[in-house]
C-alpha cells in the first residue's frame, strides 16, 4: 500500500486536484471561456482542414517572416492576458477604499499584479520586437534569412512555452505574488513554498534561452548576412538599433539565467544565497536582477527607436537627419545601459557615494536619447509630411516619450527617488516610457509594415480611432498616478482607506478603459482591413514610397526574399535605386539554396515546458525523463545533416513574373505615377 | 553628413544593383558559437561575482582555509591544461586530415575530462561528508553553485564529444563535422580560462584566509 | 540532390583558425609555468604579506588567460573580420563591470545596512 502511494508521490509530486482553483469565480469564467473560445477555434481549424497546412508551413517553418508573424500573435494574444490583468487591477482600485474591500482579496490581486507585469515584458513586449526584428532585418539588408534558421524556430517555440506555462498557472496552481522581479525573501522557499514563484522561475529560464539564442541568431546576421557593398554604416538605422538590441541581449539575458538558476537553488536544494540566515545575502539578487532588467529595457526601446526613424524619414520624404550621430547615440546607449542599474534601488542603502555615481550615469545617458530626438524633428523639418496612422503613432510617441523620459530623469536624483521610490509616479513613469515608446511604435510599425507581410494596406479610419483611444486613455489613466505618486500613494496596494484619492483611480479607470476600446478599434481593423483587402491591396510592394530595400521585394515577398542578392551602394538603397532606374529583370534566375523546415524547434520546446512543468510541481520522475528526452532529442537532431534544399528555378522565374506582371500592369495607372515621384 | 541623393541622381554612372551569380553567403556558426561563449562567460561572471560577495559570509561554519585541498586542485588543474592541448593535438590532426588521429587525441581529451570530473566529485562528497555541503552557507553555496557549474559545463562537453566521435565515425572529417570540432574546441579551452579565473579566485584566495 | 548535399558539406573546407604544433606547445609550457608559480606561492607561503600574493596570483591568472587566448583559441584582431576581437573587449568590459560593479554596491550595502555582519 505504501509503494503505491510512494509511487504516485513520484509521479505526481505535489500536484493534486486542489490545484485546480474551484474556488475563484473569476477563474472558473476564465477557464470557460478559454475551454469555448479555444475550442471553437480548434474545432473550426479541424473543419477547415487546415491543421497540415499550419504544421507546414507556419509550425515547423524555420523562415523568419512566418516566425516573425508567429511572434506578433504571441504578443497580441499575450497582451490580451496582460492587459485584461490591468483592467482587473484598475476596476478593483477605483472600488476599493473605506468599507468596501473590492472584488479581489489580496491573495489573487498580488498574483494579478506579478503576471501583469511579467506578461507584459516577457510575452508582449518582448516577442513584439524579437517578432519585427525577425521579420524586417533579413530584408532590410538584403538577406534571405536570419544565420540560423533553425535556432530561429526553436526560439519561437521556447519563448511559447514560457507564456503557456504562465497561462498554465491561472488554471492549475496559482503565479508568484512577488512583482515582476520576485525580489527574495518573500520569493525564498520559506515566505512563497506554493509553486507560484516556480511557475515564474521555469517560465522565464525557459523563454530566456530562446531569447538568448535569438540575440546570438541575430547578430550573427546583421555581421555576416549583408548584401555586397552594404558596409556598417550603410546600414539603415533600423538594422543598427536591432543589432545593438541584440547585442544587450547576448550581454544581460545570461545574467537573469544566473540569479534565476541561484533563486532556484535556494528553493529545491535549500541554498543559501538570498536566504536571511546562513550567510545569505537577498540583496546581491536586486543587484544582479538589476544588471539584466536595465538593459531589458533598452532591449525593449532600441529597436522601436529603429522603427522611428525609418517611419520619419519615409513620411517626411526625406532621407533622415544626422544619420551618423544617431548610430553613436545608439552605440553609445547600448554601453552606458549596463552601468546605470542601481537607480532601480537607490533606497536599498549603498550609500550618498554609490547613489551619486549612478544617478549621474542614469541622467547622461537620457542625453543620446535627446539627440535622437532632436534628430527626428529636424528629418521632419522641412519635409513633406504625410501624416498617415504611422505618422500619428510617431508623433504620439514623441510627445508621451519626453514626459516619461522627463520624470525618468526627475527620478534619476537620489533624494528625490527617496521620495518617489515605489509610489504611483514609478509607475506612472515606465508605463510613460514603455506605451509611449514601446506600444505605441509597434502600432506604427504593425500598420508602416502590415501591408509588407499581408499585401493590403490596414484600414487608415479604424487606425485613427484605435490611435485617439490609445493616446487619450493613456493620459487619463496615468497621469492620474503621477499626482497620486506626489502624494504619497504606494504601489502594489489594494486598497486604500484615503477616500480622497479615489476619484484620481476612477479617473484612471476611464482611461484603461478608454484604451480598451482602442484595442478593440484595432481589431476592428484587421477585420475591416481583411475583408476591404481588394481595394486596399498593395500590389507593387512599395505602398509609402519607401527607402530600404524590405520595400523592393512583393507584398508579401516570396519565401526566399530576393530573386538575386541587391548590391548596395549607399544608404536607403532602394531609394537609390529607385532614383537611377534600376529595371526588375526577366531572366537569369537561379535555383536558390534555402533551409528545410523542421519539426525539432516545437518538440524541443514542447518538452521543455513539460520538464519545467515537471519541476514547479515536483514531479521528480516525469522531470527526469522529460530531461533524458530532452538531450536525446537533441542529440538525434545533431544526426540530421540534411537540412537543406534547393527551390527550382521554374518556381523561382513563376514568382517573379507574377509579381513583374502586376508592375507592368500598374504602369499606366494614376496610382504607379506617383509611386516613380522622386523627392528629395 | 548631408543628403547626397541630389548627387547621386546627377551622376551619369551606371549602378550595378544586383548579384547575378550564385551568392554563397559565409557561414556564421563559429561567430555564433563564440558569442554563445560570450554569454557564457556573463553567467560566469554573475556567479564570480555572487562568490565574491558572499567569500566570507560563513555563517560561523569553515572556511575555504578549513576545506581546500590544494594538491588535488593542481592534480585536477593539471588534468584540465593536458585535456586543452591534446584537444590541440587532435585539431592539428584534423588539419591534416587524417580522421583516425583526431579520433585518437579527441578519445584521450575526452578521458582526461572524465578524470577532472571524476576528482571533482570526490571533492564535493568529501565536502558534503564534512558536513560542509552548500545548505550549510552563503560562501559554500557560492562555491558550490560556481565551481559546480563549471563541472556541468565538462560533463556537457564531454557528453558533445562522445556524440562527435560516433558523428566523426559515421561521415569522416566533413566540412559540418570540421565547423563542430571547432566549435568544441572553443568550448573546451573556454572552460580552461574559466577553470584559471576558479582556482585562483576560489582556491587560491579562499585557502589564505 | 546529394551531390548538392556534398558541395554544401565540403565547401567551407578552409574555414576557421589555423593551429600550429609550436603554437600549442609555447601555450602550453607558459600556462604550466603559469601554474606552478601561484599554487607555489599559496601552497609555500613565500609572501608574508597576503595582499601581496594576491595581486601577484591575480595577475598571473590574467596573464595566462591572455595565454590561452591566443594560443588555444587563437584570437588575434582579424577573424571573422574584428568581430571575434571587439566581442570579446565588450565582454571583458562587461565582465568587469559586473564583478567590480556588484562588489563596489554589495560592500557599501553590507556596511551600511548589515553593520554587525560586517566580515570584510
Amino acid at each position: 500500500m505504501t509503494e503505491q502511494f510512494d509511487l504516485a508521490k513520484l509521479v505526481f509530486g505535489r500536484l493534486t486536484w486542489d490545484a485546480i482553483p474551484l474556488h475563484d469565480p473569476i477563474l472558473i469564467a476564465t477557464f470557460a471561456m478559454v475551454v469555448i473560445g479555444g475550442g471553437s477555434l480548434v474545432a473550426a481549424l479541424t473543419h477547415y482542414k487546415v491543421w497540415g497546412y499550419l504544421w507546414q508551413e507556419w509550425i515547423t517553418s524555420i523562415d523568419h517572416k512566418r516566425i516573425g508573424v508567429m511572434y506578433m500573435i504571441l504578443g497580441f494574444v499575450m497582451l490580451m492576458r496582460g492587459f485584461s490583468d490591468a483592467i482587473l487591477m484598475r476596476v478593483h482600485q477605483a472600488f476599493a477604499f473605506g468599507d468596501s474591500a473590492g472584488f479581489l482579496p489580496p491573495d489573487h490581486y498580488d498574483q494579478i499584479f506579478t503576471a501583469h507585469g511579467v506578461i507584459m515584458i516577457f510575452f508582449v513586449a518582448m516577442p513584439f520586437v524579437v517578432g519585427l526584428m525577425n521579420y524586417i532585418v533579413p530584408l532590410q539588408i538584403g538577406a534571405r534569412d536570419v544565420a540560423f534558421p533553425f535556432l530561429n524556430n526553436l526560439s519561437f517555440w521556447m519563448t511559447a512555452a514560457g507564456a503557456g506555462l504562465v497561462m498554465v498557472s491561472l488554471f492549475i496552481g496559482q503565479f508568484a505574488k512577488t512583482g515582476w522581479l520576485a525580489y527574495p525573501p518573500l520569493s525564498g522557499i520559506l515566505q512563497s513554498p506554493g509553486v507560484g514563484v516556480d511557475y515564474y522561475i521555469w517560465a522565464l529560464q525557459i523563454a530566456g534561452v530562446g531569447t538568448l539564442l535569438s540575440g546570438i541568431n541575430l547578430v550573427v546576421t546583421i555581421v555576416k548576412m549583408r548584401a555586397p557593398g552594404m558596409n556598417m554604416m550603410k546600414m539603415p538605422v533600423f538594422v543598427w538599433t536591432s543589432l545593438c538590441a541584440n547585442v544587450l541581449i547576448v550581454a544581460a539575458f545570461p545574467v537573469l539565467t544566473a540569479v534565476m538558476g541561484m533563486l532556484t537553488l535556494d528553493r529545491y536544494l535549500d541554498f543559501n544565497f538570498f536566504t536571511n540566515d546562513l550567510g545569505g545575502n537577498a540583496m546581491m539578487y536586486v543587484n544582479l536582477i538589476w544588471i539584466w532588467g536595465h538593459p531589458e529595457v533598452y532591449i525593449l526601446i532600441l529597436p522601436l527607436f529603429g522603427v522611428f526613424s525609418e517611419i520619419v524619414a519615409t513620411y517626411s520624404r526625406k532621407r533622415l537627419f544626422g544619420y551618423s550621430s544617431m548610430i553613436y547615440a545608439t552605440v553609445v546607449i547600448t554601453v552606458l545601459a549596463y552601468m546605470v542599474w542601481l537607480h532601480h534601488f537607490f533606497t536599498m542603502g549603498s550609500g550618498a557615494t554609490v547613489n551619486s555615481f549612478f544617478g549621474i550615469a542614469t541622467m547622461i545617458i537620457s542625453i543620446p536619447t535627446g539627440a535622437k530626438l532632436f534628430n527626428w524633428l529636424f528629418t521632419m523639418y522641412r519635409g513633406r509630411i504625410q501624416f498617415d496612422v504611422p505618422m500619428l503613432w510617431t508623433i504620439g510617441f514623441m510627445i508621451t516619450f519626453i514626459i516619461g523620459g522627463m520624470t525618468g530623469v526627475l527620478l534619476a536624483v537620489p533624494p528625490v527617488d527617496f521620495v518617489l521610490h515605489n509610489s504611483l509616479f514609478l509607475i506612472a513613469h515606465f508605463h510613460n516610457v514603455i506605451i509611449g515608446g514601446v506600444v505605441f511604435g509597434t502600432f506604427a510599425a504593425v500598420t508602416y509594415w502590415y501591408p509588407k507581410v499581408t499585401g493590403y494596406r490596414l484600414d487608415p479610419f479604424w487606425g485613427k480611432a484605435s490611435f485617439w483611444c490609445w493616446f487619450i486613455g493613456f493620459y487619463l489613466a496615468f497621469m492620474p498616478l503621477y499626482l497620486l505618486g506626489f502624494m504619497g500613494v504606494t504601489r502594489r496596494m489594494s486598497r486604500f482607506d484615503d477616500p480622497s484619492l479615489q476619484i484620481w483611480f476612477q479617473v484612471a479607470l476611464c482611461g484603461a478603459l478608454l484604451v480598451a476600446l482602442g484595442i478593440l478599434c484595432f481589431i476592428i481593423q484587421l477585420y475591416v482591413s481583411y475583408k476591404n483587402r481588394v481595394a486596399l491591396s498593395d500590389k507593387t510592394g512599395d505602398p509609402w514610397n519607401g527607402r530600404t530595400l524590405e520595400w523592393s521585394t512583393s507584398s508579401p515577398p516570396p519565401q526566399y526574399n530576393f530573386a538575386f542578392t541587391p548590391r548596395v551602394h549607399d544608404i536607403d538603397a532602394w531609394w537609390q535605386m529607385k532614383a537611377n532606374g534600376f529595371v526588375r529583370p526577366t531572366d537569369g534566375f537561379m535555383p536558390i539554396h534555402m533551409p528545410k523546415n523542421t519539426a525539432a524547434g516545437i518538440v524541443l520546446a514542447g518538452i521543455s515546458g513539460a520538464f519545467g512543468f515537471a519541476m514547479i510541481w515536483h514531479m521528480w520522475l516525469v522531470a527526469g525523463l522529460a530531461f533524458v528526452a530532452l538531450l536525446a532529442a537533441i542529440i538525434i537532431h545533431t544526426f540530421n545533416y540534411n537540412r537543406e534544399y534547393y527551390i527550382p528555378v521554374e518556381e523561382v522565374e513563376k514568382a517573379e513574373t507574377k509579381f513583374l506582371a502586376k508592375q507592368v500592369e500598374l504602369a499606366d495607372t494614376k496610382f504607379a505615377a506617383k509611386q516613380t515621384e522622386v523627392i528629395i | 553628413m548631408g543628403s547626397s541623393i541630389a548627387a547621386s541622381a546627377a551622376q551619369p554612372a551606371k549602378f550595378e544593383f544586383l548579384v547575378r551569380e550564385e551568392e554563397h553567403v559565409a557561414n556564421g556558426t563559429l561567430l555564433g558559437f563564440w558569442l554563445y561563449l560570450m554569454s557564457d562567460c556573463l553567467i560566469f561572471a554573475a556567479l564570480f561575482a555572487t562568490y565574491g560577495v558572499l567569500s566570507q559570509s560563513y555563517a560561523g561554519g569553515p572556511t575555504g582555509a578549513d576545506l581546500f585541498d590544494l594538491p588535488l586542485v593542481a592534480l585536477n588543474t593539471s588534468f584540465l591544461l593536458v585535456s586543452s592541448i591534446t584537444y590541440g593535438f587532435a585539431m592539428l590532426q584534423m588539419q591534416q586530415g587524417k580522421l583516425s588521429g583526431t579520433m585518437l587525441w579527441l578519445g584521450i581529451t575526452g578521458i582526461l575530462g572524465v578524470g577532472f570530473l571524476g576528482l571533482e566529485i570526490y571533492e564535493f562528497y568529501h565536502l558534503i561528508q564534512l558536513d560542509a555541503g552548500p545548505q550549510t552557507s552563503g560562501f559554500l553555496s557560492a562555491f558550490f553553485a560556481l565551481v559546480g557549474t563549471h563541472g556541468l559545463h565538462v560533463v556537457f562537453g564531454i557528453l558533445w564529444l562522445v556524440i562527435l566521435l560516433v558523428q566523426l565515425r559515421m561521415y569522416g572529417l566533413t566540412g559540418a563535422n570540421r565547423r563542430r570540432l571547432f566549435c568544441l574546441s572553443m568550448f573546451w579551452h573556454f572552460l580552461d580560462v574559466v577553470w584559471i579565473g576558479v582556482f585562483t579566485i576560489v582556491y587560491l584566495m579562499g585557502s589564505m584566509s | 540532390m546529394s551531390e548538392q548535399n556534398q558541395h554544401s558539406l565540403d565547401h567551407h573546407k578552409e574555414e576557421g583558425p589555423h593551429s600550429t604544433f609550436s603554437g600549442y606547445m609555447i601555450g602550453f609550457i607558459a600556462s604550466v609555468i603559469l601554474t606552478v608559480i601561484p599554487f607555489s606561492l599559496v601552497m609555500t607561503d613565500v609572501f608574508s604579506s597576503q595582499n601581496m600574493t594576491i595581486v601577484i596570483i591575480l595577475s598571473l591568472a590574467l596573464v595566462q588567460i591572455v595565454v590561452h587566448m591566443i594560443y588555444f583559441l587563437h584570437m588575434n584582431f582579424h577573424s571573422e573580420g574584428g568581430w571575434n576581437m571587439l566581442s570579446l573587449i565588450f565582454t571583458l568590459l562587461l565582465v568587469f563591470i559586473t564583478l567590480a560593479g556588484s562588489l563596489w554596491v554589495m560592500y557599501h550595502m553590507n556596511v551600511n545596512m548589515m553593520p554587525g555582519m560586517m566580515d570584510n
